[in-house]
């Protein structure tokens, strides 16, 4: 199928398909496909034009594993041409199960180890604030069995300490932590002072309301809840 | 000024006159540091006792545009937070400064948990890292300073042994001729390696930065003397020694690798002199292993 006009939502199963050979249907049930529709789709300022402005929003995927829904928005948005796709993990593919930074326009930081976004965003939305770019959003997705990962939680405190406001963690909840989260993991945000909003993972008003609703003075952890890995 | 008060206020001066420059903590000399993190609060972070985010948060200010200096004791900065070295610094491709104090044993009465002598081995797996291994405060300064513009990746290693005067020079320096062999002298050995090399008739080579490794000034003394190679490293012992292999490839060479024992552990307290000994780093020790070597 080939269209005229620019890719949108319903592109998505067909370009994942495009590098997994899978049903659509099955593409369609990537936990993080609506969560990135959403925030490339209608929250974040960024374009292909614009990935390099030292004032544009950024998006950094932390859960570098299963990026075939990321390298989907990412060719509906037009950073990656749709003809890459099915080049998807050959030798000469810039598309690898974990995405590179350094090959992949668009994409600010390579992930595949756990537990980096998080800290690195931190930083970098430090850094953002120290230049006066106080516009700019840092978006990190991180899983909730990410969350196991130690380094988190360095952030999560620290972030919540210097008030980073231009901050976003998006966990994505497929309940694959294998200890879990009694509670939730809203609390483990909440406690150390950021704004928490959970949510429907699939329901995009939700999701967007939950990025875009202001959250003055402190960082903005949204929990996207999606099915229960199988 | 030792070394580390020489880093303090070198660093405090950098912050004040560069915008671009930020200074990340965790906690170690986050008290000597608290005048300028009160003038400057964006740009001065001490993240608490958590190194993976200090490593990670200097990452991402580089990727926000600044020149982050990244600071904790060596084995804290580069042994524990090892993988954030090695994908948020070198994988990400992204620059930075890291400064440690402390060394392989200056924290002398502090056992193994403050002692690093691998960093500079583990520094050394991964390409394209700058190793400066000052041995004076006045090269350290000067290090520091260069470290700043740019974008490239620098590993500061400060230590509380010093030389008694500076040389400051780029790459391999002779600081003695001689026919029967070339003794080269890593920072702060080097006025124990003059000292056990008295009266021997030995080249004596001296960097302070010791990455990128001065090939061409090894195979140039080497050439000009007897082909016996000697490496005195305050690190792990040898840890420079697959780049004397490299650079003398096509010479035919022997060498002893003089450092921090690989062997054992050392379990120790008392003082740094009591360490040098322990590893034959004092200048009795390598007078002796250098006079075998050289078979004098």
């Amino acid at each position: 199928m080939t269209t005229m006009t620019a890719p949108g939502y319903a592109d998505l199963p067909r370009l994942i398909s495009l590098m997994t050979g899978d049903e659509k249907h099955h593409a369609a049930a990537e936990s993080t496909l609506d969560v990135l529709w959403v925030l490339y789709d209608r929250v974040l300022d960024v374009t292909p034009e614009s990935f390099r402005e030292p004032g544009r929003d950024r998006f950094l995927l932390s859960k570098g594993h299963g990026p075939m829904a990321y390298y989907a928005v990412l060719t509906a948005k037009g950073f990656i041409a749709e003809a890459e796709l099915p080049t998807w993990s050959d030798p000469v593919s810039r598309l690898g199960y974990h995405p590179d930074r350094r090959r992949v326009p668009g994409v600010e930081i390579s992930s595949g180890s756990l537990g980096h976004g998080l800290p690195i965003a931190f930083g970098t939305a430090l850094g953002l604030r120290a230049r006066g770019l106080t516009r700019a959003k840092v978006v990190t997705l991180v899983g909730d069995a990410e969350l196991d990962e130690g380094s988190n939680h360095e952030a999560i405190v620290v972030a919540a300490r210097e008030g980073l406001e231009n901050l976003t963690t998006v966990v994505v909840d497929n309940q694959s932590s294998t200890h879990g989260w009694p509670d939730g993991i809203a609390r483990r945000f909440a406690v150390e002072g950021w704004e928490t909003r959970t949510v429907s993972g699939r329901d995009h008003d939700a999701l967007y309301d939950a990025f875009t609703t202001a959250h003055p003075g402190r960082p903005l952890a949204v929990v996207a809840v999606v099915e229960p890995k199988e | 000024m030792p070394m580390r008060e020489t880093f303090l206020t070198t660093t405090e001066r950098i912050v004040d006159a560069d915008p671009d420059v930020a200074l990340v903590l965790a906690d170690i000399s986050a008290a000597q540091f608290a005048d300028v993190a009160r003038r400057h609060p964006d740009r001065v972070i001490n993240v608490g006792i958590r190194e993976q985010l200090l490593v990670s948060a200097g990452a991402g200010l580089a990727l926000a545009g600044l020149r982050p200096i990244v600071h904790t004791f060596p084995p804290f900065l580069v042994e524990r937070a090892f993988e954030q070295i090695k994908l948020d610094f070198s994988h990400q491709d992204v620059g930075g400064v890291l400064v440690s104090w402390g060394a392989s044993y200056d924290m002398s009465t502090a056992g193994r948990t403050h002692q690093s002598p691998g960093d500079v081995a583990l520094i050394d797996s991964l390409p394209g890292w700058t190793v400066h291994v000052p041995g004076h405060p006045e090269e350290a300064r000067r290090l520091l300073l260069e470290s700043i513009p740019g974008d490239g990746r620098v590993y500061l290693r400060l230590s509380a042994q010093e030389n008694a005067s500076p040389h400051l020079g780029v790459g391999f320096t002779r600081v003695r001729f001689g026919s029967s062999g070339v003794v080269v002298a890593v920072g702060p050995v080097l006025d124990r390696v003059l000292r056990a090399t008295a009266g021997l008739d030995v080249t004596v080579l001296y960097a302070s930065t010791i990455r990128p490794f001065d090939g061409a000034g090894l195979r140039s003394a080497v050439l000009s003397a007897a082909p016996s190679v000697v490496l005195v490293e305050p690190y792990l012992a040898g840890t420079s020694a697959s780049w004397v292999a490299e650079a003398l490839s096509d010479v035919p060479h022997r060498l002893r690798s003089l450092g921090v024992r690989r062997d054992a552990e050392v379990r120790m307290y008392g003082g740094i002199a009591d360490h040098d000994l322990a590893h034959g780093l004092d200048a009795g020790s390598l007078g002796l292993s250098i006079r075998e070597f050289l078979g004098e």
